[in-house]
């Protein structure tokens, strides 16, 4: 006897979910396809929360204690949303060796939020990084997706700052 | 595809080339990207355009050039006209370099371009930064657009592959590797011809390789160098070691950390798909591969084989007990070969040029040559490949230019989190996998921190303990519960609140989560505590509490708790 499985609904009629659908699809909706599939939600809709791991457990029929077992073992995906500005302070060898440790210090003080957390305004997150490969700039910062090399506190609070709510 | 086509395509591609009188090389690598070499390339090539000299001048991005600390770097060749020169240069040195160059010297340089160098821009290019390396895995990072497979092809590219399905058994490609000498770049040093060969022998219809591109090691980036400069080198070599061990399918596991890579192997994947070079019956033989990504997602632990193996399956990326080995039960159960980047970059020049010649390049018992990414404090930062057996006194102060601003040398660390630091006295011994072991370090991935006076050691242990600490995957409890304790312990030494009990009782520490660990995250975990322990324990003793030195020098002030 064939188990007839009712297909399962996205969230919210977000057009995004169909980016979604279409990698699980790609995989044949396959289990091994989780964490592609969850690559593909980060990507779009920036972090994962429970409605859309319950949908990808639907969606590869897996259990959901998997889902979240993989979401939350990879440092890459995030449960919260992140802030409208990122700032990802690269820990590398070579950027703690150039004081990378100082620029954390610097955001700390000046925000009052550390590695991991949000500004209550929800404007900055300040983020760490295992490193990012840039090595030969250390140390070395991203600001919403962009590289800057050879960063010093002050560099780092002048960008900062033309994040600040005016 | 067959073989006159692919001939046909270098030919045209070489022929194309040798109509410029001059070719501009921009390094669009992400270490220059980030110093913003795009719009460089942009205004180098708008200026080209105004002049009316596009007919004999080309503007193109290229892979790394190595000196990442001095970018964004430009080179300009000067192609001979008409010339039979195979495109490739005879030198890997550029003749004419520039340094830090902006959108705005762009006039300057093409107006230079038939004259004298643009001289306040010129990077010199004959020191040892340059002359000391030896280029094989990087022999087309910064030469050739890793955008474009022609390019690829017309630098002999593919033609290992073709040599293999054409004139040669599996069991001779795996010969061939094994007399070659190579040993697995990834870190341990396994004999990659071995490794080979265990998984050609190994029963199972279905078998896969997969290219271990998760550099996780903090401090390392030359697997992302070499996937970003040269995707193709890559591909040909997952290709040949699949014809070798009889795999149909290959992944490349690369971490989503690296956007740029990403999208440039997949640009390479489906350039080499669209020419008949990876698919079915791959230059009219009956030999079929094809390759996906995927994704890391931030795990150092997944750099581990079996690790690496439930990632792919969609799993946590936890080890398990080997055997079975990933060559015997790996992938689903599969025999599984993994390869590190570039360990699979060295495979097609090795093919091409023969065994005997890459043997002849090394020591006895490491052959070839070892990327390293050089970083810390260092004056030349970037990427460099150096024939094995190199000191690492000459790494440091003749490629790297030695120490910035006057200060004296005081470590350098190798292998990452799984490594060591060597001290001054061992500077002059051979870069070798046993030279390193031997002085308690490893050959690592290729991650090379070099650390001067301002660097406190028992920090650097307590950096990297805290790394293995958030990265253990707390499947096993020596790894899980040992490396929160050594953490503590190095926390409270450096608050100044240790005796020298504690100092005893880390050492216990190490010994227990050494040889009881389940992978080789746990086992190596140690190393960087041992090796301070072993050079510099001068500096924990100075950080015990003031009423328990060994007489050791005077006490140090307490540093303030965090």
């Amino acid at each position: 006897m064939t188990m007839l499985m009712a297909k399962p609904v996205a969230p919210s009629k977000d057009k995004r979910w169909k980016i979604v659908e279409a990698t699980a699809r790609r995989h044949g909706n396959a289990r091994h396809a989780l964490i592609e599939t969850l690559h593909s939600v980060q990507e779009a809709f920036g972090f994962l929360d429970e409605d859309a791991l319950r949908y990808v457990a639907n969606l590869l029929q897996l259990p959901m204690s998997k889902v979240y077992g993989v979401a939350t073992f990879y440092h890459f995906f995030t449960l919260r949303p992140p802030g409208k500005h990122t700032c990802v302070v690269c820990m590398g060898t070579a950027c703690y060796i150039k004081g990378a440790g100082e620029l954390i210090s610097s955001v700390e003080r000046k925000y009052g939020i550390k590695p991991g957390q949000t500004t209550a305004d929800g404007n900055l997150s300040l983020l760490t990084a295992r490193c990012v490969g840039s090595c030969g700039l250390a140390p070395a910062v991203v600001f919403d997706g962009e590289v800057a090399g050879k960063v010093t506190s002050s560099d780092l609070i002048n960008r900062l700052g033309k994040w600040d709510e005016k | 595809m067959n073989p006159e086509e692919l001939n046909k395509i270098a030919t045209a591609e070489r022929t194309m080339q040798s109509q410029y009188r001059h070719t501009i090389n921009v390094c669009v690598a992400a270490g220059c990207l980030s110093s913003r070499a795009d719009q460089v390339q942009q205004a180098l090539e708008n200026e080209v355009k105004q002049r009316g000299l596009d007919s004999h001048c080309d503007v193109k991005g290229v892979g790394c050039l190595g000196l990442c600390a001095a970018g964004p770097l430009v080179t300009v060749d000067k192609v001979t006209i008409n010339g039979q020169e195979s495109g490739r240069r005879e030198s890997s040195v550029p003749e004419l370099m520039y340094q830090s160059v902006t959108a705005a010297d762009a006039a300057e340089i093409v107006a230079a371009l038939d004259q004298a160098p643009v001289q306040r821009l010129v990077c010199p290019t004959n020191v040892p930064f340059f002359t000391r390396q030896k280029k094989i895995v990087l022999e087309n990072s910064g030469v050739i657009d890793p955008e474009r497979i022609e390019e690829y092809i017309a630098a002999d590219g593919y033609a290992a592959l073709l040599d293999v399905l054409t004139t040669k058994k599996p069991m001779e490609v795996v010969a061939e590797i094994t007399r070659s000498g190579l040993r697995g770049r990834g870190g341990a040093g396994f004999p990659t011809g071995l490794k080979w060969g265990t998984v050609a022998k190994a029963a199972g219809a279905t078998k896969y390789v997969i290219c271990n591109a998760d550099e996780g090691d903090p401090g390392a980036f030359m697997d992302r160098a070499v996937l970003e400069s040269d995707p193709h080198r890559v591909l040909e070599g997952m290709a040949i070691a699949a014809y070798a061990v009889g795999a149909s399918q290959g992944y490349i596991y690369v971490r989503a950390e690296y956007p740029l890579a990403v999208k440039r192997l997949k640009l390479a994947i489906r350039q080499a798909e669209r020419l008949g070079l990876l698919g079915t019956n791959i230059f009219h033989t009956p030999f079929s591969f094809s390759i996906e990504i995927r994704l890391g997602a931030g795990a150092f632990v997944c750099g581990e084989e079996t690790a690496l193996i439930a990632s792919v399956e969609g799993k946590r990326g936890q080890p398990r007990p080997r055997p079975p080995y990933p060559a015997e039960g790996g992938l689903w159960g599969a025999p599984t070969l993994i390869n590190n980047v570039e360990t699979l970059a060295n495979v097609p020049a090795i093919i091409r040029n023969g065994a005997d010649w890459f043997a002849g390049i090394g020591t006895e018992k490491s052959r070839g040559t070892k990327v390293f990414a050089l970083a810390g404090r260092v004056q030349n930062t970037g990427l460099i490949e150096v024939p094995m057996g190199i000191t690492l006194r000459e790494i440091i102060y003749q490629v790297g230019g030695g120490i910035p601003e006057g200060r004296r040398f005081k470590a350098v660390q190798t292998g990452g989190p799984s490594g060591g630091c060597i001290p001054e006295q061992f500077l002059d011994i051979p870069v070798d996998y046993e030279s390193l072991a031997q002085v308690g370090s490893i050959m690592g991935s290729g991650g090379m921190i070099v650390m001067d006076e301002t660097s406190d050691m028992v920090d650097v242990a307590k950096f990297f303990m805290e790394f293995c600490m958030t990265e253990s995957c707390g499947k096993c409890v020596p790894c899980r519960v040992g490396t929160a304790q050594m953490y503590d312990v190095l926390e409270k030494i450096t608050r100044g609140q240790a005796t020298a009990a504690d100092v005893e009782y880390l050492k216990d520490l190490c010994d227990v989560v050494r040889n009881t660990s389940l992978c080789g995250l746990g086992m190596t975990a140690p190393n960087p505590v041992l090796s301070t322990l072993r050079y510099f324990k001068n500096e924990y003793d100075a950080r015990l509490r003031p009423d328990d030195h060994n007489g050791n020098g005077a006490a140090q002030p307490v540093e303030v708790a965090r």
